[in-house]
């Protein structure tokens, strides 16, 4: 399979703290790998990095073919290909749902506004919301919000989708909704990597699971083995902090 | 000491023969003031310090001297040089009319752009940072996300400024022209009545600006339909 992410010795400083020590990370095409460990671990800046919301220090990181430098355009191309969801969602609240939508399509693929709609409307309905079209942000769920926030991102067909911890500013009982979604888009192929504390849907989708600590990926493991024997102490800490309940 | 109530009433007229330059004033100023404040905003914005540094201290001196004094410095001062007088821009300079509204737009696009630049750093980063990872260009995200969203925050401050500059356009009575404070004043010297005659420019005022107030509060309304109301 094609490597479609690899991270490569990639360091990150924040003036002398240093946040992510020689990251190496190789991700194929249609994996899903699900990223977690405890706050503070670097597990939101590893994957920021991997569409340069945030810049890196040292080391390579080549998505889909392209090296990320300080060249904008090739980080243009690549955020084009690089869907990402947010944890606070970030819809443009001035904008509809539909106008959250197809603005990108539109702007940045120069899609006629009819095409982009229909397009808009099918990931719609993918994440069973096609009614809401015409209400803004601000008149929907947090739930219904990172849906649409999900269908956005879609709605430029990415190569890989990015999830930053997307169901940590839910109420729980929207959490499932947004999961479900996500499983969805996982059984039908797509290439994800989510930073996530939900174990659950960790052990049924991902086809590996990244655990980092403190800066560092420490463990790289199938959910079989994450859960049932994890290889590193720190991992066991961290599983036995969060399934405690 | 008399007052005389009918005298408010028989100057009232009179006085409204100033609206129009008091309101002209007022639009042209503050057009040529934002359009000037945008530019100084994107300088004060951008990470370049030989473009920050002019941005800060313009800011620094028109907010920092009273406006009467930048007033007379570009209607008395300027002339006294030979150069201005002997300079292309000398048919406008000698016009009370273009000096007022040069010290007008000067000095509110000082406070205008510090306005919006507040505008700008209330906008949430996390709208832009979704438009970069939908892979939108700088340009893109500042017309398209950060410019619309910092308009409607700097909305109510920019509200208040446009009231302000309507009682600033009254210190262009001091040099000689007959807007609505200059008309008035003539009349105190005519009727030696300051009291009446100023209550009745008081009056004009303040209905001036009750109707910029209500028109930005639907203005306001309109921007922040998206908002959710409870």
């Amino acid at each position: 399979m094609a490597d479609i992410i690899v991270l490569e010795k990639m360091n990150k400083f924040y003036g002398t703290y240093h946040a992510l020590k020689d990251v190496n990370l190789t991700i194929a095409k249609g994996e899903k790998v699900v990223v977690c460990g405890p706050s503070g671990s670097g597990k939101s800046t590893m994957i920021r990095c991997i569409n340069r919301l945030e810049e890196h220090d040292g080391g390579r990181i080549v998505v889909g073919g392209q090296e990320l430098t300080d060249d904008e355009k090739k980080i243009d191309l690549v955020r084009r290909e690089v869907g990402m969801v947010f944890q606070s969602f970030n819809l443009f609240p001035h904008m509809t749902v539909l106008e959250n939508l197809t603005l990108a399509p539109r702007l940045v693929r120069k899609m006629a506004t009819a095409e982009a709609e229909a397009i808009a409307m099918k990931y719609l309905s993918r994440v069973r919301i096609p009614d809401q079209a015409h209400k803004y942000p601000s008149q929907l769920s947090g739930g219904q919000q990172q849906r649409v926030a999900i269908a956005r991102a879609l709605c430029m067909n990415p190569e890989v989708m990015l999830f930053d911890e997307p169901t940590s500013a839910l109420d729980p009982e929207m959490i499932s909704e947004v999961l479900d979604v996500m499983t969805d888009l996982a059984r039908e192929g797509m290439t994800m990597v989510c930073v996530t504390h939900e174990m659950g849907f960790a052990r049924s989708v991902a086809d590996r699971i990244v655990f980092m600590d403190q800066g560092e990926i420490v463990e790289v493991s199938t959910p079989a083995e994450f859960f049932a024997a994890p290889k590193s102490e720190r991992a066991r800490t961290f599983l036995g902090q969060i399934l405690a309940h | 000491m008399s007052f005389d109530l009918s005298l408010i009433a028989t100057s009232l007229p009179k006085i409204l023969q100033g609206l129009g330059l008091t309101l002209n004033l007022l639009a042209v100023s503050t057009l040529f003031g934002l359009i000037l404040a945008v530019g100084i905003l994107l300088m004060r914005l951008s990470h370049r310090s030989w473009l920050v540094w002019p941005a800060k201290a313009y800011i620094y001196f028109f907010r920092g001297t009273p406006l009467l004094v930048q007033l007379f410095v570009i209607y008395h001062g300027l002339p006294q040089f030979g150069f201005i007088r002997q300079s292309v821009l000398w048919p406008i300079l000698r016009e009370p009319y273009w000096c007022s509204v040069i010290a007008l737009s000067l000095n509110t696009a000082a406070y205008v752009s510090e306005i919006l630049r507040g505008g700008v750093l209330g906008v949430d980063k996390g709208f832009v940072e979704a438009g970069k990872a939908l892979g939108l260009s700088k340009f893109q995200r500042t017309t398209r996300i950060t410019a619309p969203l910092a308009v409607r925050l700097a909305l109510p401050a920019y509200s208040n400024e446009i009231v302000s500059m309507l009682k600033s356009t009254a210190l262009a009575s001091t040099v000689t022209l007959m807007e609505m404070t200059g008309v008035a004043r003539t009349i105190v010297a005519d009727t030696f009545a300051p009291y009446e005659i100023f209550i009745a420019a008081t009056i004009i005022y303040l209905v001036l600006v009750w109707i910029i107030q209500t028109g930005f509060t639907l203005i306001e309304t309109y921007a922040n339909r998206h908002v959710r109301k409870t």
